[in-house]
């Protein structure tokens, strides 16, 4: 019966095969030889982005039997799968964690195919393709946080606008055109949807094949030796001798790593989505909900700080220049550094270059996280001045205290480790600035820091002044400029001067 | 039938019947292709042409002047001149009003003129703060820290028959400061 069965299968086979050919291809591809070494752990990366796009689209398409692309309706659909459809949740938890792990292995690939030299002749073609392939992926990790459409989608697009708009000449058609009318609108979405659904995918899709394609007909890069030296005359040929003398056909041999890589990745992204569950969505898309401080996902919060920490005016050439450079900078590194060592082991600047570039994405990702540079909003009614900085104050002091909280200095301000961190800490300023310096600043601003000068009347700057005095280490004096001392000791003080400087806090 | 067809090799530099079908065929889906592109461009760019022409501006009522207390600033919302079936809550819009005395007044519009996050209005130190990038303006909406390189964006406004009215319709943004291209430029400019 089973000997049946099989011939039965067999013969069924080979109707198709008569009528479609592909066996023969298939097989070949399967069983080209590469190089031994290259069944390696560190050879994964790329077959696991691969997974991850398939899964990515295998949970994006089951989102969209749910979701609507509607301005309108799109929060509440994900309302539904989060709440009302049986594990919509997981669904969207899985695309949401896989996005992230997507731009995450395309990232660690690249820096696996630069390190061991494998954009060198003749794979520059397949590199750059595999740069198209990074920019698509960021593409599909930014239009998907606009169809989670909740107040960081809808502030975004507004960040997203903000951006384009300073394009020279072509930047206001641009955000029309982004935005697919003069407002962040239903159209907006409707586009949006139409990009991270059909026009992106599309092209992955085709770019991914063509890249696929390259290593099947170039062969997998071999395992970089120092002093194996890449030459355009000759490489070929000693790649065609290596895989002939050192080659196993890349099915059995080398795929068992790739296939255990691949169920591993895509049971971690199951495990983060059951564990962490699904990203928002945060507030409704309501405009004229203002009570919000808009962030971006993890993979732009780097972009996030940069555009807070640059001086301003550096801001604009920077955003139109930098990545377009960047970008021809990775397209062109294959024709300038075509040849020469492979190994990581040979190109010290490789390797710091590298370094260089994720502990400065690292960095500025990781101040997106505590934004500093942001006001506390609530600071001013939530975060009070602690008990021990009034203690044994004058009434002049507290008064100067209340003038502190009440005009929302606290919002930029900390005192005791509470507060905004858009201005100094405010803990020891008293020996840093003179009384006048005080006042100075607090009236005319400067530095980082606005004018107070409509704001507050004489005598609420006589008390917040005051106030800062007292803030001082105990057993370090007070800054003083000695010559006003001795015009003053000539008249009566007034007298919040002359308190003991010992009795300030701590 | 089939023995008539049987190709006879063009001389050199003559055209063919066949060739100069397949050259006509190539210049006939050349045409096609530019009939169809006019209509899916004016499609695609719609949305910048009606702009062009100022199509997206009009005049929206925001309220009665006395609900605007004189020497105060307070927020106000309307509804986008231009709704389209599928837009949801998105055509809500908030702004902030400043009365300054009498008719006198400043309308300022919510996205921080940096990159476009909503602005809060602080009354006590009499400050606009944005939670975005930490941009700061005072209350006649100039710049006073931060990153943004100008002041608040302004909309356009006209008092009628008690009625505060502003010129809005379109997302102001650094590149395209639509809201105050026909307004008087503020007193600190």
């Amino acid at each position: 019966m089973r000997v049946i069965n099989m011939r039965v299968i067999k013969k069924i086979g080979e109707w198709f095969d008569h009528r479609l050919q592909l066996a023969a291809p298939i097989r070949e591809a399967a069983e080209h030889p590469v190089p031994r070494n290259t069944a390696s752990w560190f050879y994964v990366f790329g077959s696991a982005a691969l997974t991850v796009f398939l899964l990515q689209l295998v949970t994006g398409i089951l989102l969209a039997l749910i979701y609507v692309p509607s301005a309108g309706e799109a929060w509440s659909s994900l309302q539904a799968l989060n709440h009302q459809v049986a594990l919509g949740w997981f669904i969207r938890a899985m695309h949401g964690w896989g996005s992230n792990f997507m731009v995450a292995i395309v990232l660690i690939h690249m820096v696996q195919v630069f390190l061991f030299g494998a954009h060198k002749f003749p794979r520059e073609l397949t590199w750059v393709i595999g740069v198209f392939l990074l920019l698509m992926t960021l593409g599909m990790a930014f239009t998907g946080q606009v169809l989670r459409f909740d107040q960081d989608a809808y502030w975004g697009l507004g960040i997203g606008a903000s951006i384009a708009s300073r394009v020279p000449i072509i930047g206001p058609f641009v955000v029309k055109l982004m935005l697919g009318g003069p407002i962040i609108a239903g159209a907006t979405l409707s586009r949006f949807f139409a990009l991270h659904v059909f026009v992106i995918p599309g092209l992955l899709i085709a770019f991914v094949a063509l890249h696929v394609l390259m290593v099947l007909k170039l062969g997998i890069n071999e395992w970089p030796m120092p002093g194996r030296i890449v030459r355009r005359a000759t490489y070929e040929a000693e790649y065609h001798a290596l895989t002939k003398k050192d080659g196993v056909p890349f099915v059995p041999y080398a795929i068992g790593k790739d296939m255990f890589f691949a169920a591993f990745i895509i049971l971690t992204v199951a495990a983060c989505a059951f564990y962490f569950g699904p990203f928002g969505p945060t507030g409704q898309p309501d405009p004229t909900i203002t009570q919000t401080a808009p962030k971006p996902d993890y993979f732009f919060l780097w972009l996030y700080a940069l555009l807070s920490l640059l001086p301003p005016s550096l801001e604009t050439p920077f955003l139109l220049i930098v990545p377009p450079l960047v970008i021809i900078g990775l397209i062109l590194l294959p024709f300038l550094s075509g040849e020469g060592e492979k190994s990581w082991k040979r190109r010290p600047i490789a390797v710091v270059t590298v370094l260089l570039i994720a502990i400065t994405l690292g960095t500025f990702t990781r101040m997106a996280q505590f934004t500093p540079w942001s006001p506390h909003m609530n600071a001013w009614s939530g975060d009070p001045i602690p008990e021990r900085y009034i203690h044994g104050t004058t009434a002049l002091e507290r008064q100067g205290a209340l003038v502190f909280q009440v005009k929302q200095c606290r919002n930029c301000h900390s005192i005791g480790d509470t507060g905004g961190q858009r201005g100094p800490a405010l803990d020891s300023v008293a020996v840093r600035l003179t009384q006048d310096q005080l006042i100075r600043q607090v009236i005319q601003g400067g530095g980082n820091m606005p004018a107070y000068g409509n704001n507050l009347s004489p005598a609420e700057t006589t008390a917040l002044v005051a106030f800062l005095e007292t803030l001082h280490p105990a057993g370090q004096n007070p800054a003083r400029d000695a010559a006003r001392d001795l015009v003053l000791s000539n008249e009566q003080r007034p007298a919040a001067n002359v308190r003991d400087s010992t009795v300030g806090p701590r | 039938m089939s023995s008539k067809t049987v190709t006879v090799p063009p001389a050199e530099g003559s055209l063919s019947r066949r060739g100069f079908f397949m050259k006509l065929g190539i210049l006939f889906n050349g045409f096609a292709a530019i009939v169809l592109a006019l209509p899916v461009a004016h499609f695609l760019f719609s949305s910048i042409t009606r702009g062009r022409e100022n199509g997206y501006l009009s005049w929206v009522r925001l309220g009665d002047v006395d609900t605007f207390p004189e020497g105060e600033t307070r927020m106000a919302t309307f509804r986008n001149p231009l709704v389209m079936p599928t837009d949801g809550q998105t055509v809500d819009t908030a702004c902030w009003v400043r009365r300054i005395a009498g008719d006198q007044f400043q309308v300022f519009a919510i996205n921080c003129a940096h990159l476009g996050c909503p602005v809060r209005w602080f009354a006590q130190s009499g400050l606009f703060m944005c939670p975005c990038h930490g941009g700061a303006y005072y209350r006649d909406g100039s710049r006073a820290s931060g990153p943004p390189e100008r002041g608040l964006f302004e909309y356009p406004y006209k008092v009628e028959n008690g009625v505060l009215t502003i010129q809005a319709g379109q997302l102001p943004t650094p590149g395209d400061p639509v809201a105050s291209l026909t307004s008087e430029k503020p007193p600190c400019a």
